[in-house]
């Protein structure tokens, strides 16, 4: 395994990280599928390490594929329930995360609706901050298994068209995922109506669409987001019925892209919305080794903020 | 009681003064403004050689929180601030609890300010009931009984047909409409501005376009009714430009800007530290430019702090879930001179009437704003030369939600006289 070159104290987003740090991330969970696959899917590299699932958000998925990459390693782990928690009874975030510290985890992986709450952590907590999703900002673990996936499915992680379609506006999924390839110098392709995709997102090295066939002409990555009904409500476009029409991926609107292309969700998917039901389940569809590879990619996250340099993997 | 100031530099716009000058005071009043005027007995002279002397400075836009949240300020502590920075009036707006939308209210304000001294303050009345955007509040009993202007501030007035109404009753009045500028269905929950940083870090965003529908409209209905409008805290190219265009026109219409806006752009708020969350947010640098070049042209009249005080616990919060605003009263003057003044992209005589000239006209406080026989002897001493460094431990608010801390610069406030009585001295800090 490459020499740890790893020197970020929290994982707050994408933003922050440089390309070797990506790449370190990747090598790592990489290292960590392995263990993944064994029989007794457990390493001691976190032993006696304590690791609080911090989550304001309802989360099945990024909740437990947290803990369950905690527990791999051996760590201990806290699942803070905010429903049942003190915030009900008002208590400030700032209030929770000191008590919470004063029992010395060493890790807090917060999931929050307000954008920045993680970076808001680090101005006064003692432990690494991973944000497991803040509001409509980042969701870096999100995008670096995306970015495994990729690797694993494609080979590579260059020269490639990234083309994602969808709610771009608020997903914090997107804008991860924008950051991490606009770092590795692919070409960015964003789909959706002008209500939900800004044109200032060009400054990101991104390129913006409205029409889907264009946008995913020759992609090699099509990424769906989840379309929120509640965005209908809202009027960033007039019906769930409307934008299936014009932004839902089918066979016909795959077939535009790339030969070799595959086709991601982060989760969950409303089938026959953004996504039609067969596209879902068809091989192209790595959706369910995305989940897969986000055991291994937070694996490596938590390793690589807390781990021990010298206990090796094997 | 006399004060005799001596051998300061007299800087009054309005007079059109800036030289060397003695100025008398007694029994609260200016009594003589002269090149030498000799001591008398037992006068006691306050040496102004090597200092500014200006008319009194007013902050035309302060949030005092009195009554009902004292635990963010009272008028007692913002009164402390407000003759820190060199104010000697600030007119307070309405968003109190109970809201100041009956005379009852104002009189309390008034009559608290009498007990508290030091500073002069002036009520500025809402202009609904209860700042609900509705019904128009008692008008004529609320200039009786001392509200020198109408606003909703915090609030923008939406329905068209109210404005139109409260520009028209206030005209009898002889009083003016301060409007927040703010399309609510546009700001939403917005945050910060909306653009390229306001995506990049997955904040609700507040389009320019809310501040300038509400400019715009209002500039259109004054055009007809020619009542007094200021337009307070505007943040946006396109609101000096819509402002600039109706000038020329001869619409009657005032605005100011706030040291923030004039000082700070948007890429403050990459760090999410909610002290630069205010509103109208933090713009651009484009529009920060344009700000300066409004105050440079004469476009916009006055500078104002919208002094609003939170608490540490409301402020020590996700970015999203604390309140919209920043502390100024105490900073105004010396952040702006040293930032425009010093860089001479204003000069001071601007900047004078910019703090007191101005402010006096908009608010029609008739023997303010200047120093002149006869007038409340309201006086702002500056020193040029004095260094300041902005310290959380110097600031006489409550409140420490200050953008400006650990700023440095060169120029600060001296003394603070209101009505002939020294109220703040640097020498006994």
């Amino acid at each position: 395994m490459k020499e740890r070159t790893f020197r970020q104290d929290h994982l707050l987003g994408i933003e922050h990280l440089s390309v070797d740090d990506i790449e370190t991330i990747l090598e790592t969970a990489e290292a960590f599928i392995e263990v993944s696959s064994r029989e007794v899917k457990k390493v001691p590299a976190l032993k006696g390490k304590t690791v609080v699932n911090l989550f304001f958000e309802n989360s099945t998925r990024t909740r437990s594929s947290f803990e369950i990459a905690a527990k791999r390693l051996s760590a201990d782990l806290i699942n803070f329930n905010s429903s049942v928690s003190s915030l009900k009874k008002g208590e400030t975030l700032k209030d929770t995360v000191l008590t919470l510290e004063a029992m010395n985890p060493h890790i807090i992986v917060i999931r929050h609706s307000a954008s920045g709450s993680p970076h808001y952590l680090t101005t006064f907590a003692r432990s690494s901050i991973v944000n497991a999703g803040d509001g409509f900002h980042e969701h870096p673990t999100q995008a670096l298994l995306d970015a495994l996936t990729i690797q694993q499915r494609l080979r590579t992680l260059r020269n490639l068209k990234i083309a994602i379609v969808g709610d771009i506006l608020h997903s914090r999924v997107a804008l991860s995922n924008i950051l991490l390839h606009q770092k590795l110098g692919n070409e960015i392709a964003l789909v959706g109506p002008p209500s939900l995709v800004p044109a200032e997102f060009a400054k990101l090295g991104a390129t913006v669409y409205y029409d889907i066939r264009r946008g995913v002409r020759n992609a090699d990555v099509v990424m769906m987001l989840r379309v929120q009904a509640e965005r209908g409500a809202r009027n960033y476009f007039p019906s769930i019925r409307e934008y299936r029409n014009l932004f839902a991926i089918n066979r016909d609107i795959f077939s535009l892209a790339s030969k070799r292309a595959i086709l991601m969700h982060p989760g969950p998917i409303n089938r026959d919305v953004e996504i039609e039901t067969s596209m879902a389940d068809s091989d192209r569809s790595v959706i369910l080794q995305q989940v897969t590879n986000g055991i291994a990619v937070r694996m490596a996250v938590l390793y690589l903020l807390k781990g021990e340099i010298h206990e090796t993997l094997n | 009681m006399k004060l005799l100031i001596k051998g300061g530099r007299l800087v009054d716009p309005a007079a059109g003064i800036d030289r060397v000058m003695d100025i008398l005071v007694e029994n609260g009043k200016v009594r003589d403004v002269a090149a030498a005027i000799k001591k008398a007995a037992n006068c006691p002279v306050l040496d102004a050689k090597g200092l500014v002397v200006a008319p009194g400075f007013i902050d035309m836009h302060v949030h005092l929180r009195e009554p009902g949240q004292e635990n963010k300020e009272s008028i007692a502590s913002g009164a402390r601030a407000a003759v820190h920075g060199g104010f000697t009036s600030v007119a307070c707006m309405a968003n109190t609890d109970p809201v100041n939308d009956n005379r009852s209210v104002t009189e309390y304000i008034i009559a608290r300010a009498r007990q508290v001294g030091l500073v002069n303050i002036f009520p500025v009345a809402a202009v609904s009931r209860g700042l609900q955007g509705e019904n128009l509040v008692e008008m004529a009993d609320l200039v009786e009984g001392g509200a020198v202007a109408f606003s909703d501030d915090g609030c923008c007035v939406m329905k068209a047909d109210l404005i139109r109404k409260a520009l028209e009753y206030a005209r009898m009045l002889g009083v003016p409409i301060i409007e927040h500028p703010e399309d609510h269905s546009i700001s939403a929950e917005g945050q910060v501005n909306e653009g390229f940083i306001s995506y990049k870090y997955g904040l609700r965003g507040i389009l320019k376009a809310a501040e300038e529908v509400i400019v715009a409209r209002d500039l259109i209905l004054q055009e007809r009714i020619q009542s007094r409008l200021h337009l307070t805290h505007i943040s946006t190219a396109g609101s000096v430009g819509l402002i600039r265009n109706a000038r020329r026109a001869k619409t009657p219409v005032s605005c100011d800007v706030t040291p923030h806006h004039l000082l700070l752009n948007e890429e403050r708020v990459q760090n999410y530290d909610p002290v630069y969350k205010v509103k109208p947010p933090l713009r651009t640098e484009a529009d920060r430019l344009e700000l300066i070049r409004g105050l440079q042209d004469g476009t916009i009249d006055c500078i104002a702090s919208d002094h609003a005080p939170h608490t540490r616990d409301d402020k020590d919060k996700e970015f999203e879930y604390a309140p919209f605003g920043v502390i100024g009263m105490e900073t105004s003057f010396p952040v702006v001179h040293d930032r425009l003044v010093r860089t001479k992209l204003l000069t001071l005589n601007r900047l004078v009437e910019l703090f007191a000239t101005h402010p006096a006209r908009v608010l029609g406080l008739k023997d303010r704003g200047r120093v002149k026989p006869g007038y409340p002897a309201d006086l702002t001493l500056l020193d040029l030369k004095k260094r300041f460094k902005i310290e959380e431990s110097d600031l006489r608010s409550k409140a420490n939600n200050c953008p400006f801390l650990g700023w440095e610069g060169q120029g600060a406030v001296a003394y603070t006289i209101v009505s002939g009585k020294i109220v703040y001295s640097y020498k006994n800090r």
